[in-house]
């Protein structure tokens, strides 16, 4: 496609050509209408004066005669101007007047007739053109014919110089209303063309490519950056998917290969059935562990595509963190800590119940697991894990705060991401994806997880939004 | 989690069947279209002594559901020419009340919650292990006994009254958290059968999700410290490899 015919497709040019179109019509209308009246105007103007004079002149020759009329006639058809007159006999032979060559016959006629003529001055002269006229031919008693008339040439160069200024503005119009419309076309294009080629790029692979965006604030800059909002997002779930795929493969292939290597060994070096038992229970155990993260790893999906938007109800969070602190107050008690619950004021919150209560219960398990250990408490420190439901503004924050080791600002990011576990807590038992899913819970929820530091230990800390997730609106 | 310890023989869940010396035969039939899977169900619940057929498509499955006497279905929730979900409801539209099981590769809870509301009661999503879906199967066969009526339950010389909340034993009245007092009356209602952790965990908190840590063996230990401690006689079974049952031991 040449650039010309990729111009001419666009709508704007379409658009451009049927505005032309309408606005060409309309002048041309316009202009037309107001010719045809002037037009119109001239003409009543010139019967309205002809039918006076004729009026005017009878008058005379009935007060006195052909003699007076013809010397009437003589004086006002020396004076220059449009004005024509001719008196003749019954017989059709001149007596008075400014007119000749007439065509034959426009004096048998009595009333209103459009006629060529020449003026009697001009009459010899070849070279002069015809005038066009309006004429009243009337009947004298007594066999006179009076013709009065005026040149039409006023009113014909009148309606040429309307007809001519309308034709100009039509033309102008056109040119003016093609050029703006190449012009508004073409920068729309370039615009065009300019996103089309990032989305060429975006599509060849490259998802870090932006669309332009011009700064004029113009409807082409907001579905440009709605669609790089977009494209941000998009580019955020592939990184996760990536980062997910490569996790997957090294965390559920580690264990698949330890499951095989133990079976092989087993198939290799078992010698009775209780040691072939052994094999097989492993085996087992390991497979749960498998099945575990394989779920973890669904709900995390589940809860990053939105799909459990459907899913949400108001319900109490204080009575979330109430139930959730009693499910966990006996581990924390075997673990020598002391679990507290401060829920006492209702916390409302629009949400998926289950999902909210297991990303608190991943939090406190995690409190649990790490301030319980008994080099992990910090000395002097407290030992107690705190769960607490609070409203802060429009959001409801539920927290979990203990006193262990916490975790290292710069790693915070970091042990939110899927299988990332710190190099300290690799002993403990764990797939990696308890802060994940509590991560993935809160975004759902158009929330956050905000790990903080305690002072000692850890304070994690679920916002949520207390109406729930609000689509982000252009 | 569950594992298969010390099973012994050739019968490897005859285990947990000696462990529940008054089980009642059952007739199952298991709606599967995977043969591997239902020649493993038909032969492990015949090992513990049930009786078991199996159909391998979905109308298959709603003759045989219809016409034969079963006491529980287990039904894969995706089955050729008709899936498990309409297959329930239409054997709910006979007016066939037979307790369904509907196993599922889709475990998420709206999942559960559409499997539920089609007329399955109980829903056990893939992959599972036989003494979770033994356990659940079986209390859906008593469920149609009826044991939920009674309002006092009583186990040995343990005695749960649910209309004053008050528990007994020989006479000896034990004092029992709100929730501890939920556990007890959920194992006691199926005294005698296994319930498993994950059936705990859905029963008594009514949460769907794994709690990571066994956060529901210390509840137990718990309540078996409140009601066994002192006793000669313990109540509260630990079944290795499948979960906890409260039984009079001395019977």
């Amino acid at each position: 496609m040449t650039a010309l015919g990729k111009l001419f497709r666009t709508t704007t040019f379409k658009l451009t050509l049927v505005y032309l179109t309408v606005f060409g019509l309309f002048a041309a209308f316009l202009l037309g209408y107001f010719a045809l009246n002037t037009r119109r105007l001239i003409t009543e103007q010139i019967t309205d004066t002809v039918n006076a004079e004729i009026t005017g002149l009878s008058e005379q020759y009935r007060q006195g005669g052909i003699r007076r009329l013809v010397i009437v006639v003589d004086a006002r058809a020396r004076r220059p101007g449009s004005s024509l007159y001719l008196v003749t006999t019954f017989a059709g032979e001149a007596l008075a007047g400014n007119v000749t060559a007439l065509p034959p016959g426009t004096l048998d006629n009595a009333g209103w007739t459009e006629t060529v003529y020449k003026r009697l001055d001009e009459a010899d002269a070849a070279d002069h053109p015809e005038h066009h006229a309006l004429v009243r031919v009337f009947q004298l008693p007594g066999g006179f014919r009076l013709l009065v008339g005026r040149d039409l040439d006023e009113r014909e160069r009148l309606y040429n110089i309307v007809l001519a200024a309308g034709r100009w503005s039509i033309a102008i119009v056109i040119v003016l209303g093609l050029a703006g419309g190449l012009f508004v076309t073409r920068r729309v294009l370039r615009r065009v063309d300019a996103m089309t080629e990032t989305t060429r790029t975006i599509m060849r692979g490259d998802l870090g490519g932006r669309l332009p965006v011009a700064g004029t604030g113009d409807e082409l800059d907001r579905l440009a950056e709605n669609l790089n909002v977009m494209l941000e997002r998009i580019e955020a779930l592939m990184r996760g998917l990536k980062e997910v795929t490569d996790n997957i493969a090294h965390d559920l292939k580690t264990p698949l290969t330890r499951l095989r290597n133990r079976n092989e060994q087993a198939l290799r070096t078992a010698k009775n059935e209780s040691e072939y038992r052994a094999a097989l229970e492993s085996t087992i155990e390991e497979s749960e562990g498998l099945i575990r993260t394989f779920n973890a790893l669904l709900m995390i999906a589940r809860a990053e595509s939105g799909q459990a938007r459907d899913d949400m109800s108001e319900f109490d969070a204080a009575e979330i963190a109430r139930d959730v602190g009693e499910l966990y107050e006996p581990l924390a008690d075997e673990k020598g800590l002391a679990l507290k619950v401060e829920a006492d004021t209702p916390a409302p919150v629009i949400g998926n119940r289950e999902l909210i209560s297991q990303a608190l219960a991943n939090l406190v398990d995690n409190s649990i697991k790490y301030a319980g250990t008994t080099d992990g408490n910090v000395a002097g420190a407290a030992r107690e894990v705190v769960v607490r439901a609070l409203n802060e503004g429009d959001r409801i924050l539920l927290t979990v705060t203990d006193c262990g080791p916490g975790i290292p600002e710069r790693d915070r990011d970091r042990v939110v991401e899927r299988f990332v576990r710190l190099e300290q807590s690799r002993s403990q038992p764990g797939s990696g994806l308890g802060l994940s899913l509590a991560a993935a819970v809160a975004r759902l929820h158009g929330g956050e997880l905000v790990l903080a530091d305690n002072k000692p230990g850890l304070k994690s800390i679920i916002a949520l939004p207390q109406r729930g997730p609000v689509q982000i609106s252009g | 989690m569950p594992t298969f310890a010390d099973i012994s023989g050739q019968r490897p869940f005859s285990r947990v069947a000696e462990a529940q010396p008054d089980r009642v035969t059952m007739r199952l039939l298991v709606i599967e279209d995977d043969r591997d899977a239902a020649d493993y169900l038909v032969k492990a619940f015949r090992e513990v002594g049930h009786v078991a057929d199996s159909a391998a498509d979905g109308d298959d499955g709603l003759t045989m559901a219809a016409e034969g006497q079963y006491d529980v279905l287990i039904v894969d929730r995706m089955l050729p020419k008709r899936d498990g979900l309409s297959l329930i409801g239409a054997l709910r539209g006979k007016g066939i009340g037979t307790p369904a099981l509907i196993l599922s590769a889709l475990g998420q809870v709206d999942d559960r919650v559409k499997g539920l509301r089609a007329g399955g009661d109980d829903y056990l999503s893939k992959p599972y292990s036989f003494s979770e879906l033994l356990a659940r199967v079986e209390v859906l066969a008593r469920r149609r006994v009826g044991r939920s009526e009674e309002t006092v339950l009583r186990v040995g010389d343990l005695e749960l009254d649910r209309l004053s909340h008050q528990v007994r034993r020989k006479d000896e009245e034990i004092s029992l958290q709100p929730r501890e007092f939920r556990l007890l009356e959920y194992l006691m209602q199926h005294a005698g059968q296994v319930v498993t952790r994950t059936m705990l965990l859905e029963n008594v908190w009514d949460y769907h999700f794994d709690p990571q840590t066994n956060v529901i063996d210390v509840h137990i230990s718990r309540l078996r410290s409140k009601i066994d401690k002192g006793f000669s006689q313990p109540l509260l079974h630990t079944i290795r490899g499948a979960g906890y049952m409260i039984r009079d031991g001395a019977r």
